[in-house]
C-alpha cells in the first residue's frame, strides 16, 4: 500500500482525524470542532492540520453522522410518495405502535407529507400474480404533480413488490423520465423484503435523505478533487462497511449508523490483533453509554433500528445498545427517595455543572471531577481553561448529598456506584441476550469518558482484563482506516423447505453476488480478498420470528453452488437447536429470506505503527488525591503516550492523554502491550 | 431486619427489574404463535413469598398483566395451602379467568421459587396462547353465556412436581386446542423464562444474600407507596364522578353502564365503581382480580413514573359493587374483558380530567375489534386469521392525539399487512386513516383507521367481530369533542350490512370477492374547538384529515383565510 489514509469521523461535538502513513510508519491523529450546518468545513479543516499535500493521500474514509442528524433534526428533502391505491396511510399509521408504554401521550408527523402521498391504480397479491396492472399515466401524472408542489425527490412503495416487482418498476421507469433529478427511490430497489411498514419507511426515507447526502458528499469530493486528491473517497456503512461515494448516494440511509459502527469496527480490530477475539465495547459520550459485542472477531449485526420513534430503518446494523448514563447525564433524587441517573442529560453545552457554562444538577462527570479522577486543570477538548470543583460539590451536595443524608465524598461515590450498576447491567443484557457469558470477553472502553470505568466493570461484571485502545478518543475515525467494503442484500423468498425452487433460490445468490462483485470492481480500491457470505431467515411453519441460518456455499470464480433442499435443512436443525436448545419434532421448515453479504476485504496496517519506544521512563508526572471507596490515596499521573511498551503501571494510578483519562484503581495494574494499548488487570496475587 | 443502604437499593432494583426483562426477551424470542412474539401478550414478574403482590415485573410485557398476576400467585398461594404439598421444582399452571383474571386464553404458570431449602417468591409466567378450543377459533366468542364455550377451563394444577414435568397435564392441554404445534411452543418458551427466572435469582442470592434481597424488595414496596402518596398529595382534595356505556353484552342488545366516582383525600384515593351495571349474559363480564388490575392500568397511565410494584395501591382503595359485571361469578363469561376494561380506564380518565386536566389525555378508541375471518381452503386445511385493530388516541394538554395507536391495556404491534397476506387468502383493498373520526378540540384526537378486507378464498369464509363503541363515542375532555364511533360493515350479495348488534357479530358468511370493512373509532378531543389555532385546522383539511365541512362545523370558517 502506497499512499496516506485518511479517516474522518465527524461526531456531534468533535471532528476527530486519523492519518496513517503506513509507508513512513507514522500516525497522526487531530481533533477539530464540528461545524454546523455544513460539516464538511470541520472534514476539511481537519485534513489540512495533519496533511500537507491531498495528491499524496490514497483513501479518505468518512463516518458521517450527516444523515442521522438530518433525520432526528427533519432536515431532509421535501419529498413524495407514489403508492398503491388503499395504501397511502403507511408512513403514517406504522405498526400500531405509540412513543411511550404508559402516559399516552404523543403524536406523529411522518416525514412525507399527507398532500405528498398520491396513490395510483395497482395491485399485485402476495403470491406474486398481478391483480391491476398499474396505470402509468397516473404515475406520470402523479410525478408531476409531485414536482409542482416542491418535492426534491420521490419514492414508489407498492404493495407486495418484494414478490413480484414488475408493476413497482414499470412506475419507477416512468417516474424517472419525468423526474428532474436522480432522486427517486423503490421499495423493491431499496429492500425486496416483505413488511409493508418496514420497506416503505426505509425507502421513503432513503429519498428524503438523497438530496442532503448527496449534496454533501459531492461537496466533500470536490473540494477534495479541488486540492488534488486524487485517490479513492470511501463512505462507512451502519453495517460497518465501506460503500463508495456513488453507492452512498444512491443509498443514503445506509449511512444512519455511519459514525458509531466504524468505531466498533475499530474496537474489534485492535483487540484480535492484541490477541482478544471476544470483547465487549463501551463507548461513554456525553449523553449515554453505547455498548456492542464482538464474539469470535465477528461484530453482530441487528436487522433494524429506530431513528426515532416512527422512523424505522431497515438494514443490516452493527448492533450498539444505548443507555442514557454518560458524562453528562444527571443524577437525582426521586420522590420515593432513590438514586437516579439520567436520562435527563446535560450533554456538552451546558455539560457538567463544573464546565460552568450554566448547567446546576450534577452529573456523572461532577462525580469524577470532585472524587480527584479527573484533572480539573487540564479538561479534556480543550475547550475550557479549568473545572470548577467547588461548583461540582455544591451541586451534588444539593441534589442528591442533602436528600440521602450524605457527605459531598460519599454522594460522589453513590453516583459513581449507580452510574455504574447501570452500565454494567447494559454489558449484561447485551451478552445475555446474545447467549454468551460476558465474563469470558475482555471489556474495551473507548470515547472520552470510558477508560475512567474500566474497572468498575470488571469488578461489577466479573471480566478479567480491559483493554484501552492507544487513542480511544479517535476510535472511530481509526475504524474508518480499517473497515472492509461490504454491501448487503435482501430478498423475500417465502417459501417452504419442501417446496423451494433450488435453482431459483441460485439465481438470486448469483445476482447478488455479481452485483456485489461488480460494485467492489468499480472501485478503485484494492482488496486482499473478496468473498461472498449467504444466510436465510428461517422458521418453522407459524412461528413468528425467524432465526438467521448461514450457509456454507462453494463458489468457484464467483459462480454459485446452490445449496440442496437438504443442506439447507441440515443447517437450519443445528442453528435452530443452538438457538432454542431443541428442535420441533415434525414441525414443518420455512424461508423466509435471502441475506448476501459481498465483502472486499481491505489490506488491514500494521497496529504497531501506533506503539511507543520500547525505552523510556516510567516515572510518574506528578501525584494527586484520587477517591477510591473510602479513603484518599495518593495517585500517581502518567502521561500515557510516553510510556514505553512493556511499561507495568501499579493501580492507584491515573494515565492522562489529550482526549482521554485511564483511570487505574487500587489492586489492578496496567500494562501497555506492543500496539501501545494499555491491559488492566488485577495484579497477580492481590485477586 | 437488615437495612439496606439507599445506593444499594438503587442497584438492586435494576438487577432485579432485569431479571424480570430477561424472561420476557427469553418467550417473545421463543415463542410461536404471534400473539406473543409480536404483540407481547405476555408477562413476568417476582412475587411476593406469602402475599403474592407484585415485587419487580418486566418492562417489555402487556401493561394489564402488571396488576393482575399477583392474583395468580395468590390463587396457587392459596391452592398449595390447601394441598400443604408445595415444593422446590413444582411449576402450577392454569387458566381460570375467574380465579386469576383476564380471559381463558391466558396461560399462567406459577412455580415457587426456594432458597437454602426455603420458600423465598413466586416466579411467574403469562402468555396469550393462539387457541384454547371452545366454539370460535382464537375464543373471541361474542355469543358465549358460560364460560365453557369460550375455551376449556383448568384450574391450577401443578404441571410439574419437584422438577418432573407431568406430562398427562400436557396431553390433556394439546387435546384440548385446533392449534397443538403453537400452544407446546408457547408452552416450552414459558417454562424457559422460569428456567432462567431461577438461574438469575441463584446468582443474585448468592452474590447478597437472602437477608439483603428480603430487605431491599420491603424498601422497594415502600418506595412506591411513598411515590404514590406523594403524587396523590399535589392533587386536589374532592370528588368527581364519570360515567359511560358498553353497546351491549353480545347477547341482549341493551346498553351497559361502567360509573365511577374518584375521591382524593391528602395522599389517598378511593375509585368507587358502584352503580357500574350487574352481571350481564354475554361475555363483557369481569372477575374482580381483571377489575383491581384495570385500575391499577388506569393510575399507571396518569402516574407514568410510577414503578410496577404492588407499593403504590396500598394509599388506594378500589370499590367494587358485588353482583356487578366488574366482578362476575364463575361460570360468567369473560372472553371480552378487554373492553370492559377499556371503558373503566376511560371513565378513570374523565373523572381525572375534572380533577388534574393536565394530567391525562382524552379517551382513546375504546375497542380492540378482535375480528376473525376464517375458512377452509381448496385442499381441506383449515386458516384463521384474527388480529386486533388500531384507533386514535386522545388529545392532551401538549398535542393533538396520536393517528392509529395501540390500546391503552396493550403495547401490541399490528402485523404487517404484507404477512396476513401471505398466510391468508385476503387482500387489503384499504388500510389507511379514516379522515373526520377524531374529536375536535384545541388539541384534537388522533384518527381511526379504515380497513377493507376481501376474501381471495374460492370456498369463501366466515367472519367473526368482538368490538365496542358502534353506539357510544370515545369521549372529549376540557370540552373537547366525541371521536367517531366504531362502524362495521359487512358485503354481501345485496349489497353492504350493519350487524345488528353494531359492532359483535358471529359467523358471517362471505364468498369469493366480499369484503368487510372496519372503521374503527378516533380519539376524543382536548379542550374546547373554538381554542384550536386556525392554522392547524387549515392543515388538517389540507391533508385530507379534517373535510372542509367538518372543520366549518366543528371550528367555524376562519381557517379558510389560512393558507398553509
Amino acid at each position: 500500500m502506497s499512499g496516506q489514509m485518511i479517516g474522518v469521523d465527524v461526531g456531534g461535538t468533535f471532528t476527530d482525524v486519523f492519518v496513517l502513513n503506513e509507508a513512513a510508519g507514522s500516525a497522526s491523529v487531530a481533533k477539530v470542532p464540528t461545524t454546523r450546518p455544513d460539516q464538511s468545513v470541520g472534514f476539511l479543516d481537519g485534513i489540512g492540520r495533519e496533511v500537507d499535500t491531498l495528491s499524496e493521500v490514497a483513501v479518505v474514509v468518512h463516518g458521517t453522522t450527516a444523515g442521522t442528524n438530518a433525520l432526528l433534526e427533519r432536515k431532509g428533502a421535501k419529498t413524495g410518495v407514489i403508492c398503491t391505491a388503499g395504501l397511502r396511510d403507511v408512513l403514517e399509521m406504522r405498526r400500531r405502535d405509540r412513543p411511550r408504554t404508559w402516559g399516552l401521550r404523543g403524536d406523529f408527523e411522518p416525514v412525507v407529507d399527507r398532500r405528498d402521498r398520491l396513490e395510483v391504480q395497482e395491485r399485485t397479491l402476495a403470491d406474486g400474480s398481478i391483480r391491476t396492472p398499474v396505470d402509468l399515466d397516473a404515475v406520470r401524472m402523479a410525478a408531476r404533480q409531485l414536482c409542482d408542489q416542491g418535492c426534491k425527490a420521490v419514492a414508489v412503495l407498492f404493495a407486495n413488490a418484494y414478490a413480484n416487482p414488475e408493476n413497482e418498476a414499470a412506475a419507477v421507469a416512468a417516474v424517472r423520465e419525468v423526474w428532474p433529478n436522480p432522486h427517486v427511490s423503490a421499495s423493491s430497489e431499496i429492500l425486496p423484503e416483505i413488511r409493508e411498514f418496514e420497506r416503505f419507511s426505509t425507502t421513503a426515507l432513503n429519498a428524503y435523505l438523497q438530496p442532503e447526502v448527496s449534496g454533501y458528499l459531492g461537496r466533500l469530493e470536490t473540494a477534495l478533487t479541488e486540492g488534488g486528491f486524487d485517490g479513492e473517497f470511501m463512505i462507512v456503512q451502519s453495517n460497518g462497511g465501506v460503500m463508495t461515494v456513488d453507492t452512498a448516494c444512491r443509498l443514503p440511509v445506509r449511512t444512519a449508523l455511519s459514525g458509531p459502527a466504524a468505531g466498533v469496527i475499530a474496537a474489534g480490530y485492535i483487540a484480535g490483533v492484541a490477541g482478544f477475539d471476544n470483547v465487549i465495547t463501551g463507548d461513554m459520550g456525553g449523553t449515554s453509554f453505547d455498548v456492542s459485542l464482538i464474539a469470535g472477531g465477528q461484530s453482530i449485526l441487528s436487522p433494524q433500528t429506530s431513528i426515532d420513534f416512527g422512523m424505522v430503518v431497515r438494514n443490516p446494523m452493527i448492533e450498539i445498545t444505548t443507555i442514557g448514563a454518560g458524562g453528562g447525564s444527571i443524577a437525582w433524587v426521586d420522590k420515593g427517595g432513590l438514586l437516579n441517573i439520567g436520562p435527563e442529560s446535560a450533554g456538552s453545552d451546558p455539560g457538567p455543572v463544573a464546565y460552568g457554562l450554566g448547567n446546576d444538577r450534577p452529573t456523572v462527570t461532577d462525580a469524577n471531577v470532585v472524587l480527584g479522577r479527573i484533572d480539573p486543570d487540564n479538561p479534556i477538548g480543550g475547550k475550557l481553561d479549568r473545572l470548577d470543583i467547588e461548583a461540582a460539590g455544591r451541586a451534588i451536595d444539593a441534589h442528591v448529598g442533602a436528600p440521602l443524608g450524605l457527605d459531598t465524598v460519599a454522594a460522589a461515590e453513590a453516583i459513581l456506584r449507580v452510574a455504574n450498576s447501570r452500565m454494567a447491567g447494559a454489558i449484561r443484557l447485551v451478552s445475555i441476550e446474545r447467549g454468551f457469558d460476558p465474563k469470558r470477553f475482555a471489556f474495551m472502553p473507548f470515547g472520552g469518558g470510558g477508560a475512567l470505568h474500566a474497572g468498575a466493570m470488571l469488578a461489577e461484571v466479573g471480566i478479567a482484563r480491559a483493554i484501552v485502545p492507544r487513542y480511544p478518543g479517535v476510535t472511530s475515525a481509526m475504524g474508518c482506516v480499517i473497515a472492509d467494503m461490504r454491501q448487503d442484500f435482501v430478498q423475500t423468498v417465502n417459501t417452504l423447505v419442501d417446496t423451494l425452487d433450488e435453482a431459483a433460490l441460485g439465481d438470486f445468490m448469483q445476482a447478488n453476488t455479481d452485483d456485489g462483485m461488480a460494485l467492489l470492481e468499480a472501485s478503485r480500491t484494492s482488496f486482499e480478498a473478496r468473498e461472498a457470505s449467504f444466510t436465510l431467515d428461517m422458521a418453522y411453519v407459524g412461528q413468528t420470528h425467524t432465526v438467521s441460518v448461514p450457509l456454507d456455499v462453494t463458489m468457484v470464480d464467483d459462480k454459485v453452488t446452490p445449496p440442496s433442499k437438504a443442506e439447507i435443512e441440515v443447517a437450519f436443525d443445528t442453528t435452530y437447536q443452538a438457538t432454542f436448545g431443541r428442535l420441533l419434532q415434525n414441525g414443518t421448515r420455512r424461508i423466509l429470506n435471502l441475506r448476501t453479504a459481498v465483502t472486499g476485504k481491505r489490506p488491514k496496517f500494521d497496529l504497531a505503527t501506533l506503539a511507543p519506544g520500547t525505552t523510556g521512563s516510567v516515572a510518574p508526572t506528578a501525584t494527586r488525591k484520587v477517591h477510591f471507596g473510602n479513603v484518599w490515596l495518593e495517585t500517581a499521573i502518567h502521561d500515557r503516550l510516553s510510556l514505553p511498551v512493556g511499561a507495568v503501571i501499579n493501580g492507584p494510578a491515573i494515565l492522562t492523554q489529550p482526549d482521554t483519562t485511564v483511570l487505574i484503581e487500587p489492586g489492578l495494574a496496567g500494562k501497555v502491550d506492543r500496539f501501545g494499548n494499555t491491559i488492566i488487570e488485577p495484579v497477580e496475587g492481590d485477586a | 431486619m437488615t437495612e439496606i443502604d439507599p445506593i444499594t437499593l438503587s442497584v438492586l432494583a435494576g438487577r432485579m427489574e432485569q431479571i424480570a426483562d430477561e424472561m420476557d426477551a427469553t418467550l417473545f424470542r421463543a415463542a410461536f404463535n404471534p400473539i406473543i412474539a409480536e404483540a407481547h401478550d405476555a408477562s413476568h414478574g417476582l412475587y411476593h413469598a406469602t402475599t403474592g403482590d407484585t415485587l419487580v415485573q418486566g418492562k417489555s410485557g402487556l401493561p394489564i398483566f402488571v396488576g393482575v398476576m399477583s392474583f395468580a400467585v395468590k390463587a396457587v398461594i392459596e391452592k398449595a395451602a390447601a394441598d400443604g404439598d408445595l415444593e422446590n421444582g413444582d411449576i402450577y399452571i392454569f387458566n381460570d379467568a375467574h380465579i386469576g383474571g383476564t380471559h381463558l386464553s391466558d396461560m399462567r404458570l406459577v412455580r415457587p421459587y426456594f432458597h437454602n431449602g426455603k420458600l423465598f417468591c413466586f416466579l411467574a409466567s403469562v402468555g396469550h396462547w393462539h387457541d384454547v378450543g371452545g366454539a370460535v377459533p382464537g375464543n373471541y366468542n361474542p355469543g358465549a353465556t358460560e364460560v365453557f364455550q369460550e375455551a376449556f377451563v383448568l384450574p391450577p394444577v401443578k404441571l410439574a412436581r419437584k422438577g418432573t414435568v407431568n406430562q398427562d397435564i400436557i396431553d390433556i392441554l394439546l387435546r384440548n386446542t385446533r392449534l397443538p404445534q403453537s400452544a407446546m411452543g408457547d408452552l416450552n418458551g414459558q417454562l424457559g423464562a422460569l428456567d432462567l427466572g431461577v438461574q438469575r435469582m441463584d446468582e443474585l442470592l448468592t452474590e447478597y444474600g437472602g437477608d439483603t434481597i428480603t430487605a431491599a424488595l420491603e424498601a422497594l414496596g415502600n418506595r412506591a407507596e411513598a411515590l404514590m402518596r406523594a403524587e396523590l398529595a399535589e392533587l386536589p382534595d374532592g370528588r368527581w364522578e364519570a360515567e359511560d356505556f358498553l353497546d351491549n353484552d353480545g347477547i341482549i342488545d341493551e346498553a351497559l353502564k361502567i360509573r365511577v366516582a374518584l375521591e382524593i383525600k391528602d395522599d389517598r384515593m378511593v375509585l368507587d365503581f358502584s352503580g357500574s351495571s350487574p352481571q350481564c349474559a354475554g361475555p363483557v363480564n369481569i372477575a374482580l382480580p381483571t377489575t383491581a388490575a384495570a385500575a391499577y392500568v388506569a393510575i399507571k397511565h396518569v402516574f407514568p413514573a410510577l414503578p410496577a410494584n404492588a407499593g403504590v395501591m396500598r394509599p388506594i382503595e378500589v370499590i367494587v359493587p358485588e353482583g356487578s359485571l366488574l366482578s362476575a361469578e364463575f361460570p360468567a363469561p369473560t372472553g371480552g374483558y378487554t373492553e370492559t376494561i377499556l371503558r373503566m380506564i376511560d371513565v378513570v380518565f374523565s373523572a381525572f380530567a375534572q380533577a388534574a386536566p393536565d394530567r391525562v389525555v382524552a379517551n382513546a378508541y375504546g375497542t380492540i375489534n378482535a375480528l376473525s375471518i376464517a375458512g377452509k381452503r381448496s385442499d381441506g386445511t383449515a386458516w384463521v386469521m384474527f388480529s386486533f385493530y388500531g384507533g386514535g388516541h386522545g388529545g392532551s394538554v401538549e398535542s393533538d392525539g396520536l393517528n392509529h395507536g395501540n390500546a391503552p391495556i396493550s403495547t401490541a404491534t399490528i402485523p404487517p399487512m404484507e404477512i396476513l397476506e401471505a398466510a391468508y387468502p385476503v387482500m387489503f383493498r384499504t388500510w389507511a386513516l379514516r379522515p373526520d373520526s377524531g374529536g375536535a378540540g384545541a388539541h384534537r384526537g388522533g384518527m381511526g383507521a379504515v380497513y377493507e378486507i376481501e376474501v381471495l378464498e374460492e370456498n369463501g369464509a366466515e367472519a367473526f367481530l368482538f368490538g365496542e363503541r358502534g353506539r357510544f363515542a370515545p369521549k372529549g375532555i376540557v370540552e373537547g369533542g366525541d371521536g367517531a364511533m366504531n362502524h362495521f360493515t359487512f358485503e354481501q350479495s345485496d349489497g353492504w350490512q350493519a350487524p345488528p348488534l353494531a359492532s359483535k357479530m358471529r359467523g358471517i358468511k362471505l364468498t369469493q370477492g366480499q369484503a368487510v370493512r372496519l372503521e374503527t373509532p378516533g380519539g376524543g378531543g382536548y379542550g374546547p374547538a373554538a381554542a384550536r389555532e386556525a392554522r392547524a385546522v387549515a392543515r388538517d383539511v389540507a391533508r385530507g384529515l379534517v373535510s372542509a365541512d367538518q372543520a366549518d362545523t366543528d371550528y367555524g370558517t376562519a381557517w379558510r383565510e389560512v393558507t398553509v
